[in-house]
């Protein structure tokens, strides 16, 4: 699945943004990778991160992975749902699945990642 | 007698299947990097290797009254301990590569990880390090990684070969290590607060300290958390049996040396190294955890649990390099606390410190031996100033027949006189006499 009004880089994180802020997760070929995921470490609010930067790390009961930032900025929001209940990130990844969201330092750099279409055809390479 | 299995006959044919020659196996190692023929002595018989190892454990001095301490103590351990520790599947099995069928040896850590907790009164414990130094090193680590800082306080008060071995893991690493001068024999608040700020990760004291000194951290921990750091104890496991514990002082890391609990003292090792923190500082711990769960069945199991903190996982940004624990010292200890069982443990905590209290007077007695601090509050251990070179003294008891104490000006400068004196449950009233008539004699 590929909702079409996201973003999405090579490691399968995706992102959305409206205005100035970039809402970040991962997506659904990601979270069906990494199976049953047990718990995610989330960032600290006000922590400022580079493109393709650590932002999380998520792990899963066979590999703990990393989440990087699809674009630059300051994290000002994160998801707390996910202390309680990681598998949200399993269930719905594109939505209450969401990991942080970001002030972006430069809205361009949107343009540098994948759109769905973009992602799409990268994941059926990947098969 | 060789260690590799294949004998020339199975070599020539497996070479042969893979029409290769010994020579092309080792062709990508340099000539200038292959190793010749080793200098090594001839092989011995039985008998000659039992007579050689014979003349090398003679030259053990194993005879006398141990009052010695500076972090490893002899303490009395119950016949129950060597019979248990020593069957075979416990004294030869390695660490199980399929964790969950070992499900003995798993409740065994599990119970060893439940009573590190009721000791120090700390939520979550490790299966345990290979000893109390390494133990305060990973503490380190782990306060550096939680709170991604790069400055370390550390009071010299905390054991001389504990700060020798941070100091050597720390010296090419992006680390700031500070240590500060303890203050009449206690960790030294006010230099400590001097160099605390936002950028220090831990502070890292030691309870009793090594000159056996008693302190409470609670003023200390509230200070370090007010700037956001990590306060990290090493703690001597008898001692918690009547002193206020780091969970109750508000300590983050408590570590220490379990060899105290059953394991001999043995010239170094092997011993323990144990590790409790909060549970919100769990996943940053290392080593091997077990925790308990329940089967398909709903039966009760144990698993190796928050593996993705390992290596084995997590690799280069794992919590730390150590994927094994000290297991059968750890058993050791289990079975130790159980037999003693919490009265049995109260009373050897209690009696180590009575017997210190008394052989402090017996000794401080004797004209010219004076305490070293003014006024000390010790556990087991204590400093006493001689009117002369300590290593001199220590040397004429050895003569008579006494381990009488540790030599601090190995470590402390300016302490040439001093020695420290550690007194266990094990000592007799007689000994402690016999060792005041030997002092007073010597001096």
């Amino acid at each position: 699945m590929v909702p079409k009004r996201l973003y999405y880089t090579r490691d399968h994180e995706w992102v959305r943004v409206e205005g100035t802020v970039a809402t970040v997760g991962i997506s659904d070929y990601a979270q069906q990778q990494l199976g049953e995921i047990t718990f995610v470490e989330l960032p600290a609010a006000g922590r400022e991160v580079g493109q393709h930067g650590t932002l999380a790390s998520i792990e899963s009961s066979k590999a703990a992975s990393d989440v990087f930032a699809p674009v630059a900025g300051k994290v000002t929001e994160v998801n707390g749902e996910l202390e309680s209940q990681p598998e949200l990130v399993n269930q719905d990844c594109y939505g209450q699945g969401w990991i942080c969201k970001l002030a972006m330092s430069d809205a361009g750099q949107v343009k540098e990642i994948m759109d769905a279409q973009a992602y799409e055809k990268y994941l059926e390479g990947l098969e | 007698m060789p260690f590799i299995a294949n004998t020339d006959e199975q070599r020539r044919e497996m070479l042969g299947e893979l029409e290769l020659s010994q020579e092309d196996l080792f062709g990508d190692i340099p000539a200038r990097m292959r190793s010749g023929p080793l200098k090594l002595a001839e092989g011995m018989s039985e008998q000659e290797v039992r007579q050689r190892l014979a003349e090398l454990s003679a030259k053990n001095s194993t005879h006398l009254t141990c009052f010695l301490g500076g972090g490893f103590y002899d303490h009395f351990i119950p016949a129950a301990v060597y019979a248990l520790t020593g069957r075979s599947e416990f004294y030869t099995a390695y660490t199980p590569y399929q964790p969950e069928i070992s499900q003995g040896t798993l409740q065994a850590i599990y119970e060893y990880q439940s009573m590190i907790c009721r000791l120090t009164d700390m939520e979550a414990s490790n299966a345990s390090l290979y000893d109390g130094g390494t133990a305060l090193y990973e503490a380190m680590m782990m306060a550096l990684r939680i709170t991604g800082r790069n400055k370390i306080i550390i009071d010299d008060s905390v054991n001389p070969i504990y700060r020798v071995m941070i100091e050597s893991y720390t010296r090419n690493l992006k680390i700031e290590l500070m240590q500060t001068h303890s203050q009449d024999g206690l960790a030294n608040r006010q230099a400590i607060y001097e160099c605390l700020d936002d950028q220090t990760a831990a502070v890292i004291v030691q309870n009793p300290n090594f000159f056996g000194c008693i302190d409470d951290f609670s003023d200390l921990a509230e200070k370090v958390h007010e700037k956001g750091a990590l306060l990290i104890s090493s703690c001597y496991p008898i001692s918690l049996g009547i002193l206020k514990t780091p969970g109750a002082m508000g300590v983050d890391i408590a570590t220490g040396e379990g060899q105290s609990l059953g394991i001999p003292m043995s010239f170094g090792g092997p011993y323990l190294g144990f590790m409790a923190t909060r549970m919100k500082y769990v996943r940053k711990m290392p080593g091997r955890i077990v925790g308990e769960t329940c089967d398909g069945q709903n039966r009760r199991g144990y698993v190796l649990t928050l593996q993705a903190r390992e290596q084995h996982i997590r690799r280069e940004k794992a919590t730390s390099n150590i994927c094994s624990n000290e297991a059968l010292c750890a058993l050791t200890a289990l079975i130790y606390l159980s037999l003693l069982g919490k009265e049995g443990f109260k009373e050897t905590s209690q009696l180590c410190a009575d017997k210190a209290s008394y052989a402090f007077h017996r000794l401080t007695a004797i004209p010219g031996v004076k305490p070293h601090f003014k006024a000390q509050w010790f556990y087991n251990e204590f400093v006493l100033d001689l009117p002369g070179e300590a290593t001199d003294v220590i040397g004429r008891l050895i003569e008579k027949g006494f381990a009488a104490g540790f030599p601090l000006s190995r470590y402390y400068k300016g302490m040439e006189n001093s020695i420290l004196v550690a007194v266990t449950e094990k000592r007799t009233k007689q000994e402690i006499g016999m060792l005041a008539e030997a002092l007073e004699a010597v001096l």
